[in-house]
């Protein structure tokens, strides 16, 4: 019975980074000027600006008929890729994948839904883009409407559905399909708590058939509430695969580890290296190096970069972005909208320092990515460039803490009677 | 369950693609139809529209040519009757080539989402230009009646030629659409081929007048016949215009092997480049 239905073989994916370029489609017209350049120019650098990035490295494992498997790991980590790869949307660079079963892959809601049609309408195209066929789907129409509870907006356009109805309705259509496999990217983070209630149980009963579900989700509750196997990857590898709860709790903790903060060594990032970030420290007012910040300490973030010799840096922007430890933006600190944007840095100048009074996070463990302009161009941008662990410490100056589960942000209030009293 | 049973494998060419092809025919079927019914809802006058632009223009082109230019018409047949049997196939072919061109970009997000064999999105917007070309039909039956003009049998074979107009709009679109993922500059050539195809085509005039004009050198005339629509259009006129038009045999087989050709590059090179469709969109 507990047949291998899916198994991963060293399986990699790379992906070109073109640096300077945002757009990965490219023009014919650069496409000419760079093929004539290199040919009038054999040994061009034209090709140092093209980096290869592995989004997937060597990844293997098997899924069992019936189990049920979440994938976790940071931004970035290659789990959507590897879905994708999954799903036949994307082909891999290397490795072979073996399925043996009818696949459905989620890896959006209500993908290919078209604002101008009904509900009805919409419920038909979402169908057959997910697999059904017409009578598959007008057998089941009923309880898709039933699940979705938007009965009497059946016949309205969709875009006059509110976001909440969309995500019902687009759902409704997807938990009623029948493969054998189900793939299902980052798809619950939508709609409101009682409704991914409602849909992880979905899930549930579809596995509880028999069916064997792949889940890659943010949300660690969701994970092991529906999961019992789960793979934790990290930088396009598999970090570890076994019992949920375990992987769950290495993969939270893992993030420490992390916090090596060298990051001349990274090459996962992009831009164009007019600065690159090379550490990050953390300090206090006086300079002193910190292993954490603690909530209402004052706090120094110290950016070390290295730069080009004898190049100048105009214009240098720079943005801190903090993610919480399930991959939730939490906040963003930036020097475009403080008007602190550096108009030229000093030719023996490599650093930068952010300056954050009374730090307030609560206590926890937060990834943070570094971002840089010059001159108006991306000079380096990595994501999850290091995490900061920060210790609760006395934000209220009263000796109590804001309980925990009552979110992540301090800020200061005061509670006053209106004044004429 | 080993029905199902598929392997993921770079580079390996799918060698079920015809049949998983025919397995999705279900999800062709609902693109064109949700490009229909958008399509018709979306405008205020919906279906008249596809009636409204090629007879503005079968007009324009009779005062034009005809009535200022004095080009000749093709024996006793009215001169708007002409423009009609080139201007419909004309429209079909300029609707279908751009709408398939542009078809991959505009549905991005599915490219992303699922999975299905890509040659569905351009084929399936063909049935639209398909259902505005059936549409717009009744022109050429309102100047039947208007100039009491019976066709004769040969009218039986127009669905022969619609086809040869398909596989040049799907050919030519195919090949478009699969450069265009890739480079972005083909969205300024779509508008580009349509409006020079205009030109070079014959659709204000009789592809008689180059054929039997003595000052054009014959080199000139067989490099007019490379165009694949020169063979739509003349094939079109000879059905609807019976014996007041001649069609140029040599002429004719050039254009329908340049199509045939069209086609056949268009899909190779789809299908060449459409495993990388979803990195690089
Ligand atoms: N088409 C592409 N071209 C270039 N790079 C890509 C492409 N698709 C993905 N990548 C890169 O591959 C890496 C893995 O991306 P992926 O979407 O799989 O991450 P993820 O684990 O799903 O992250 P998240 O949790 O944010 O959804 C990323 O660094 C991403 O920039
Ligand atoms: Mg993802």
């Amino acid at each position: 019975m507990s047949n291998t239905v899916i198994k991963i073989e060293n399986l990699s994916k790379s992906y070109l980074l073109k640096h300077q370029q945002t757009e990965r489609y490219s023009t014919l017209s650069e496409t000419l000027v760079k093929k004539t350049r290199s040919v009038f120019n054999s040994k061009n650098s034209s090709n140092k600006t093209v980096e290869e990035f592995w989004a997937l490295n060597d990844v293997s494992f098997d899924v069992k008929q019936g189990e049920r498997v979440g994938i976790i790991g940071r931004n970035g980590a290659g789990k959507s890729t590897l879905l994708k790869i999954l799903s036949r949307i994307v082909a891999p660079t290397k490795g072979r994948i073996t399925i043996d079963g009818r696949v459905a892959s989620l890896l959006e809601v209500g993908t290919g839904f078209h604002p101008e049609l009904s509900g009805r309408e919409n419920i038909f195209l979402n169908g057959s883009i997910l697999g059904m066929n017409k009578q598959e789907i007008q057998r089941k129409f009923d309880e898709i409407v039933a699940f979705s509870e938007v009965e009497r907006f059946l016949d309205t356009p969709v875009k006059r559905y509110s976001s909440g109805m969309y995500v019902r309705l687009a759902f409704a259509v997807a938990a009623h399909l029948e493969p054998e496999i189900l793939i299902v990217d980052e798809v619950l983070a939508v709609g409101d708590a009682e409704f991914q209630r409602k849909c992880l149980g979905k899930m549930k009963d579809v596995s509880g058939e028999g069916r064997t579900v792949l889940f890659v989700s943010h949300n660690m509750a969701a994970i092991q509430n529906l999961c019992d196997k789960a793979v934790y990857m990290k930088r396009g590898e598999v970090q570890m695969i076994g019992d949920s709860e375990k992987v769950i709790s290495t993969y939270l903790k893992g993030s420490s580890a992390n916090a090596e903060m060298n990051l001349a060594d990274r090459n996962d990032r992009s831009g164009n290296s007019a600065i690159r970030f090379s550490s990050v420290e953390l300090k206090d007012t006086s300079g002193n190096i910190l292993a954490a910040f603690q909530s209402g300490k004052d706090a120094v973030l110290n950016l070390k970069f290295d730069r080009i010799k004898g190049k100048e840096i105009k214009n240098l922007h720079i943005a801190v972005a903090f993610d919480d430890e399930f991959g939730q933006r939490i906040s963003h600190m930036n020097n475009e909208i403080t008007n602190e944007i550096f108009n030229s840095i000093p030719d023996d100048c490599n650093e930068v320092e952010v300056h954050i009074p009374r730090f307030p996070f609560k206590h926890g463990l937060y990834t943070f990515s570094l971002y840089a302009t010059v001159n108006g161009e991306l000079a380096d941008w990595l994501n999850e460039a290091g995490t900061i662990d920060v210790e609760s410490g006395d934000f209220y100056n009263t000796g109590k803490q804001l309980p925990d589960g009552q979110g992540k942000f301090l800020f200061q209030y005061n509670f006053k009677l209106p004044s004429k009293f | 369950m080993s029905k199902h049973k598929i392997i993921i494998e770079p580079g390996t060419e799918n060698s079920n693609y015809w049949r998983d092809l025919w397995n999705y025919r279900g999800l062709f079927y609902f693109l064109a139809w949700r490009d229909i019914l958008v399509r018709y809802k979306q405008t205020v006058i919906g279906i008249l529209w596809s009636v409204l632009r090629p007879f503005v223009t079968i007009v324009v082109f009779t005062i034009v040519f005809n009535k200022l230019g004095g080009f000749p018409q093709d024996g006793d047949v009215p001169y708007a009757i002409m423009v009609c049997a080139g201007m419909l196939p004309w429209q079909f072919f300029s609707s279908a080539f751009s709408e398939s061109a542009n078809s991959l970009i505009a549905n991005s997000n599915l490219l992303t989402k699922v999975y299905f064999p890509r040659l569905i999105v351009p084929a399936s917007t063909v049935i639209v230009s398909l259902i505005d070309f059936l549409i717009s039909f009744v022109i050429l039956i309102g100047l039947f009646v208007w100039y009491q003009y019976v066709p004769d049998w040969k009218i039986l074979l127009l669905p022969l030629f619609l086809l040869l107009a398909m596989i040049t709009a799907m050919g030519t679109g195919l090949f478009i659409a699969a450069l265009n993922v890739k480079y972005r500059d083909f969205r300024y050539v779509i508008p580009f081929i349509v409006q020079f195809g205009l030109y070079i085509s014959p659709v204000g005039f009789s592809s008689s007048m180059i054929y039997n004009h003595e000052n054009i050198p014959q080199y000139l005339k067989y490099l007019y016949s490379l165009n694949p629509m020169v063979g739509v259009i003349d094939g079109f006129r000879w059905c609807i215009l019976g014996d007041n038009t001649a069609l140029n045999i040599s002429g004719f087989i050039l254009s329908i092997i340049i199509s045939i050709l069209f086609l056949f590059l268009g899909i190779w090179y789809f299908r060449k480049t459409e495993k990388s469709f979803a990195d690089v969109i």
